[in-house]
């Protein structure tokens, strides 16, 4: 390899003065290949390991929450940080594309909220949750809620460093929505089926949803509940609090870096 | 997908190694994409187009080598290939499956000048 310039031949080339930096005489293939492997979303990755790194060693559960706009997930968010007020310290980072509309409507609850606008973006990328987790500032052992971009598509394939993504079907939706969109499907780790107390006014088959559902992720855990009548969101508080148990529990059985040889 | 912002992503990652390597013009990138990575190869082509312009990738060839996913079918313990996501096990018609890879999105190498 050539020490000036680093390009990969051992045929004579020239450099400096003579023309361009890198020109190499005339005649000689000036083509070469340059192998480099790197993962197009991988600056992405980085920075969501880093947040997970920050998120892991605080305690803090995060959740990437995911759904196709208007399934009720603004709404669901605020009753949980309702109805958890008084015991789980709780921030929240909202993701869409303009307004602010939805971190009001979380500011509202007395919770911090922060807003991203994803202008003509279409999701949330790791850096942004980055810097929105230095702004927030959340305390040790608090949960912290992401409210993705509605869009069932491309927050599928951005990690933020969350530790469960959590997609949530309203059943004003089609059935075959983890059909149509399975990537999403795929990457959750909890479906939350909303608007459950419309059930008597709709023809949504509960069973096929779950079914199609689990035809892409096998075992996904599914909890039926509505955020305006409240039913079944204990399922939902409980599954939360098995979560952070379970990080609590992970953080006291790693040794802490300073004391691994 | 979001095939614009990928492809300034790998328009940014050439930057990079334009400074790093050196080179001043790149002739082809050849990409590994899943075949569930849920990328759509002509908006990816037409983004590149986009956003490679007056950068050192200007005019070049995108070539897309798609990889497969490979799966686990639980019900017939064997390994099959997937395809797409939500297609059943091609031995039984089950879909106790669990996936691997098929969501890479990769720039494996340039031809640069």
């Amino acid at each position: 390899m050539c020490t000036t310039c680093g390009c990969a031949t051992d045929l004579p080339h020239q450099h400096g003065a003579s023309g361009p930096t890198h020109s190499h005489a005339p005649g000689l293939s000036q083509q070469r290949m340059v192998q480099i492997e790197q993962d197009i979303l991988g600056s992405n990755n980085r920075y969501a390991a880093a947040n997970r790194a920050r998120l892991a060693e605080q305690r803090i559960l995060t959740l990437n929450l995911l759904s196709s706009p208007g399934s009720g997930k603004t709404t669901l968010l605020t009753r949980t940080l309702t109805d958890l007020a008084a015991t789980q310290p709780s921030y929240v980072i909202e993701g869409d594309q303009q307004t602010n509309h939805d971190a009001e409507r979380i500011r509202a609850t007395g919770v911090p909220a922060l807003q991203i606008n994803t202008g003509r973006g279409c999701h949330l990328d790791a850096h942004r949750v980055g810097h929105a987790i230095d702004e927030l500032a959340p305390t040790a052992d608090s949960w912290l809620f992401i409210e993705n971009v509605g869009n069932l598509v491309c927050p599928a394939a951005f990690d933020l460093g969350e530790h469960h993504k959590v997609v949530i079907l309203s059943i004003t939706e089609g059935e075959d929505k983890p059909l149509k969109y399975p990537d999403i499907f795929a990457a959750a780790d909890l479906l939350l089926l909303n608007k459950i107390d419309l059930l008597p006014y709709l023809d949504f088959d509960v069973e096929q949803a779950v079914a199609y559902a689990h035809r892409i992720r096998p075992g996904l855990p599914v909890i039926r509940l509505s955020a305006r009548s409240g039913e079944g969101m204990d399922a939902w508080y409980q599954w939360l609090q098995q979560r952070h148990q379970a990080i609590v529990t992970h953080h006291h059985r790693e040794p802490h870096p300073s004391i691994v040889a | 997908m979001h095939e614009m912002s990928l492809a300034e992503r790998i328009v940014e990652i050439i930057t990079e190694q334009a400074q790093q390597q050196p080179f001043t013009r790149v002739l082809r990138v050849r990409l590994e994409i899943g075949t569930l990575a849920a990328v759509e190869p002509e908006a990816l082509r037409f983004g590149f187009t986009v956003v490679s312009r007056d950068t050192v990738a200007e005019a070049a060839t995108l070539e897309i080598v798609e990889r497969p996913a490979q799966g686990w079918c639980f019900t017939c313990s064997v390994a099959v290939t997937i395809v797409r996501r939500g297609d059943p096990c091609p031995h039984c018609g089950g879909w106790q499956l669990q996936i691997s890879g098929g969501d890479e999105m990769r720039i494996y190498d340039l031809e640069v000048v």
